[in-house]
């Protein structure tokens, strides 16, 4: 399989070319520096993102308190890790950095607050 | 009327507020008062839930709430106070004060010993940039539907066609279609994408939303409610062409069109604002034209990073409690900045020379995007700063340092030319 | 089934102007409106000017009936609490043939009885108004035409006439009328059906389509749409009075004018079209205002543009106002052709019709106690530092500033919601405080006015329309 994938690292924003299947990259094309060559790697084969959004809490006023994901999680499990936020409602103090949710979606990773309560 | 007295009054507690109220209490004001409208510190941040801040800044890669939060928790553990839900109708520059209304307090008058403003932007709406149509509900500005799926857990429509691919537009198609919206298109009128790629790919890739380059909306469609749109090519003359037209069901449009300086209580004071920034005119110490106003973040010109907002509203918080304490190197001369080849608009417009050198950045932002460039600096026809660039684009805003001992004259010019070919301080 | 005396199809300025009139005397009354508000149509989307007539055709009744309401807004304005002013127009002759022309206009107006129009020399008007067109040649002041806020105008008329115990039944439309024995016996409407002797017409844009509900539709409605643009308080270049082309046979033309809170007016187009519904603007259409004002004002500065909007002129085919009541059909009364003079007339019309209705054999008594005077909302910003004091003191409300452009705070907006034939929308909320109208267009007010919509008439966010029913804001929450 092949890959057009745009490198996010800095603003030159390189067009690199990878091809492999699944977790093996058999060629990495059009990369100017190392950051760029991992980075397009890792998309390639285990492509991640920032979760950030928003859980519901009792408050009228605030209805919302806004989380992220403590490190990217796969790209792939986005939707799922939204469905399970949407569960969430937030009924007691908290401050920034608590955890909402921990091991998300069987990833490891945890959902924390990136506000107080 | 309740009078509130402090050393620094900062209208705002968005980032550059927070950031010049940390500074002005390192550089040891008394009292530093931020006036802030909303019910908590943190200004846009506060809905900008999604990462990207502080890269430079923390070397990490924040959220805005977090980010807005560091700065928070700072400014209270300095003794930095603020005023929530109050909004300054009045600035009186040459009284030093400002008149504030609030629920709690009624009219207040807080008299300063200098005022720092930071009110931020508010955003191009629909009928600036004039398009024709009927005028039902459903057409939003991208931050004001930001708001509202943010703060307020409302979500403004459930099919989206989104103009403009600044990046607040794209975070909006992402945040959109993660709460189960269909976001239809991304329409640009430029031939290239207004905001950063990585919110491209992270954005609208990742999601399927089509961006059409070199479009516009040209009829919004509905009678109560936005039913759709018409979207056609444009025209190197960014003029719709007629035959390109096409409909789009919808019942959603969001803005994504451009900030603009929020200056009406800057204008109604009368201190004079720069045209192209339509923020006010300042020096290297964020001094505006009138000596105990400084101004900074966005209300002075729009920036990208909020890091570069923090740094410059640094300098703002620190002189404003230098002017308060009186401790400022005295000026000698001041010299005016001005756009050579291919500069657009140059922050600050002057500099003030003072008898010891002082580094000064001046911060600018491209005409039009270029590769392999040369910025330079001249005064009085001499090169007094250059520096290399890969890459330019209106988009991002640039800076090249100078000496002040090395200014002659009345005038520096800064010229962004392509490498190995042009020359120096074009006038423009 | 309601029952009463008088049923007014339509509050625009016509109806609600008919109502307030009616509202002094022992009569029950019932205003039928369509849409979620008073002055929902061409009402809210006019010059608003208040004409001195002219420029009407002479010995018509529109000319009578502009003529005479013209001086009766001083008095009006001040007891009903509505921004008016009299600025005054200029008709500026900017060719050889538009000064010739002159003479015939002046002889005109005095023919309508308007005997206040003066020749101003080219001098004089650049004095008046230094933005004017260098070549102009000459031309004629017009002291007595004004400016007034139209929506104001209506809501207080509107307020007024259910102060002293008229009803009003909004978001209900008028679907069929009933007669018999050469009467009219009842109205039916989608919120049920009301016996009443009396149906006035004053559905304007629509009044065609009632009057076909008792067989007296002689005449049709022509839509014809007029495009606006709204320029920036701060806009470079201003004008002091209402700038007047020289009107042509189709249209008063294109003017440029301050509006009564201190933006510009440009426009409006005159296009015919062959629905009654649609008021979108167009880019053909907005360009055609500036080629023709620039000719007025060449530097009127388009570009500092806040807003655009368009109206539908209510134009009667055969042309011209009327007014009729019929002998085979007692109790009816059809109000047709209310068109650009429609916001001036309103109140003399509703003279004219009440006392052709006692003519016809109305019998009425005057109510003793009749209110004559309204207090409008408190405007904050027009307030003194220990007014504003005062008015937070006793709602802390005021205190809080929503629309951060015009500074209209919550206690403002409350207050519009809940007083008399109030808000129940965005629009409704907008036109009685103007939050909104400022430069972001409702960008940072608007969240926060659904919010408070909501919480005050104790419907959920969702449910907040912008305008009539279907326009929501919002369609869910999030979570």
């Amino acid at each position: 399989m092949r890959k057009e994938i745009i490198c996010t690292v800095c603003p030159m924003g390189c067009p690199i070319t990878v091809t492999g299947e699944g977790d093996k990259i058999e060629e990495v094309a059009g990369y100017t520096c190392k950051k760029g060559l991992e980075y397009a790697a890792n998309e390639f084969a285990h492509p991640v993102r920032i979760l950030t959004t928003t859980v519901k809490t009792k408050d009228e006023k605030n209805p919302l308190l806004p989380v992220r994901s403590e490190k990217p999680v796969p790209k792939e499990k986005i939707m799922d890790c939204m469905a399970e936020v949407k569960k969430v409602r937030i009924n007691k103090k908290i401050n920034r950095y608590d955890v909402i949710i921990s091991d998300i979606c069987g990833t490891g990773i945890d959902i924390v607050a990136t506000g107080n309560y | 009327m309740l009078e509130m007295k402090c050393d620094v009054a900062i209208i705002g507690g968005g980032p550059a507020g927070l950031s010049a109220a940390v500074a002005a209490k390192k550089e040891g004001a008394d009292k530093v008062l931020i006036i802030e409208r909303d019910n908590a510190l943190g200004g846009i941040l506060q809905q900008c839930i999604h990462p990207g801040f502080g890269l430079n800044y923390f070397k990490a890669e924040l959220t805005g709430p977090e980010y807005a939060g560091k700065f928070a928790e700072e400014a209270k553990a300095l003794g930095v106070e603020c005023i929530l839900n109050a909004m300054i109708i009045n600035m009186l520059p040459v009284e030093k004060s400002a008149i504030c209304v609030n629920e709690e307090h009624g009219v207040v008058n807080i008299k300063a010993g200098s005022i720092v403003l930071a009110m931020g932007c508010r955003e191009r709406t629909r009928a600036n940039i004039v398009i024709p149509g009927t005028r039902p509900a459903g057409v939003y500005t991208a931050g004001a539907a930001q708001r509202l799926i943010n703060r307020q857990n409302e979500m403004v429509g459930e099919k989206i066609v989104i103009l403009g691919s600044g990046d607040i537009g794209m975070i909006m198609a992402r945040r959109m279609t993660l709460e189960g919206a269909k976001v239809v298109a991304v329409i640009e009128i430029m031939d290239y994408l207004a905001g950063l790629t990585r919110n491209r790919v992270q954005c609208l890739d990742d999601f399927g939303i089509p961006l059409k380059l070199s479009h516009t909306i040209t009829k919004i469609v509905g009678n109560e409610r936005v039913i759709g749109v018409y979207v056609a090519q444009v025209d190197n003359k960014k003029q719709p062409i007629k035959e390109t037209e096409e409909y789009i069901d919808c019942d959603t449009v969001l803005l994504s069109v451009g900030l603009l300086p929020e200056n009406e209580l800057t204008k109604k004071a009368g201190i004079e604002v720069n045209p192209i920034t339509n923020g006010p005119i300042v020096n290297q110490y964020m001094q505006t034209a009138s000596e105990a106003v400084f101004a900074c973040g966005n209300v002075v010109h729009v920036n990208d990073l909020v890091d570069n907002v923090t740094i410059e509203s640094m300098k703002a918080g620190k002189y404003a409690a230098q002017y308060v304490m009186k401790t400022r190197v005295e000026a000698i001369r001041e010299v005016s900045s001005i756009t050579g080849d291919n500069v657009r608009y140059i922050c600050p417009q002057k500099i003030v020379i003072t008898k010891e050198n002082e580094k000064v950045r001046l911060y600018f932002r491209v005409l039009t995007p270029e590769f392999n460039v040369v910025i330079t600096v001249s005064s009085n026809g001499v090169e007094i700063a250059k520096k290399k660039a890969k890459r330019v684009n209106p988009g991002e805003i640039e800076f090249i340092e100078i000496d002040t001992v090395k200014v002659q004259g009345e005038e520096v010019t800064v010229s962004v030319n392509k490498q190995g070919g042009a020359g120096l301080c074009a006038k423009k | 089934m309601m029952k009463t005396d008088v049923v007014i199809v339509g509050a625009g300025a016509v109806g609600c102007a008919i109502a307030r009139e009616l509202s002094k005397y022992k009569l029950d009354v019932i205003v039928v409106e369509k849409k979620e508000d008073v002055g929902g149509d061409a009402s809210k989307s006019n010059s608003a000017i208040i004409h001195t007539g002219y420029d009407a055709a002479p010995g018509t009744l529109e000319s009578q009936l502009v003529v005479a309401a013209n001086p009766m807004y001083d008095a009006l304005c001040k007891d009903l609490d509505i921004p008016f002013e009299r600025i005054g127009a200029i008709l500026p002759a900017i060719t050889e043939e538009q000064f010739n022309s002159l003479p015939a206009i002046k002889e005109k107006a005095m023919k309508n009885r308007v005997y206040d129009v003066e020749f101003k020399t080219k001098e004089e008007l650049l004095a008046i108004e230094p933005n004017l067109n260098k070549e102009v040649k000459g031309g004629l002041y017009i002291p007595r035409e004004s400016i007034i806020d139209p929506f104001i105008l209506v809501q207080a008329l509107a307020e007024n006439a259910n102060e002293n115990g008229i009803h009003f039944l909004l978001n209900t439309e008028v679907t069929g009328i009933q007669t018999g024995d050469k009467c009219i016996n009842m109205v039916e409407t989608t919120a049920g059906t009301i016996d009443t002797t009396y149906v006035i017409n004053a559905a304007a844009l629509h009044c065609d389509d009632i009057a076909a509900m008792v067989g007296k539709a002689d005449y049709k409605i022509v839509a014809r749409k007029g495009e606006f643009y709204i320029l920036d308080k701060n806009t470079s270049c201003k004008v002091n009075k209402i700038v007047l082309p020289i009107p042509t046979k189709v249209t008063k033309g294109k003017l440029m004018c301050p509006t009564i809170h201190g933006n510009m007016l440009v426009g409006p187009t005159a296009e015919d079209i062959d629905n009654k519904v649609d008021k979108s603007t167009s880019k053909e259409g907005l360009d055609t205002i500036a080629v023709d004002v620039k000719k007025m004002i060449p530097g009127v500065a388009l570009r500092d543009t806040i807003t655009q909007y368009s109206g539908l002129r209510p134009n009667r085919n055969p042309e011209g106002l009327r007014f009729d009541m019929y002998d085979d059909l007692k109790g009816y009364i059809n109000l047709s052709g209310v068109r650009s003079t429609g916001l001036t007339l309103c109140i003399s019309i509703a003279k004219y019709v009440v006392e052709q209705m006692i003519e016809h054999g109305m019998e009425v008594s005057f109510k003793d106690d009749f209110i004559s005077k309204r207090k409008g909302i408190p405007c904050f910003r027009l307030m003194t530092e220990e007014e504003q004091e005062e008015i937070i003191k006793k709602d802390s409300r005021y205190g809080n500033i929503v629309c951060r452009c015009e500074t209209i705070t919550e206690g403002e907006i409350v207050n519009a919601i809940h007083r008399s034939v109030g808000a129940t929308s965005m629009d409704a909320v907008k036109r009685r405080v103007r939050a909104g109208m400022g430069r972001c267009q409702g960008g940072f007010c608007g969240p926060k006015v659904i919010e408070i919509i909501a919480k005050e008439l104790a419907i959920s966010p969702e449910q907040v329309n912008k305008n009539i029913s279907g326009s929501y804001m919002v369609a869910r929450k999030a979570r």
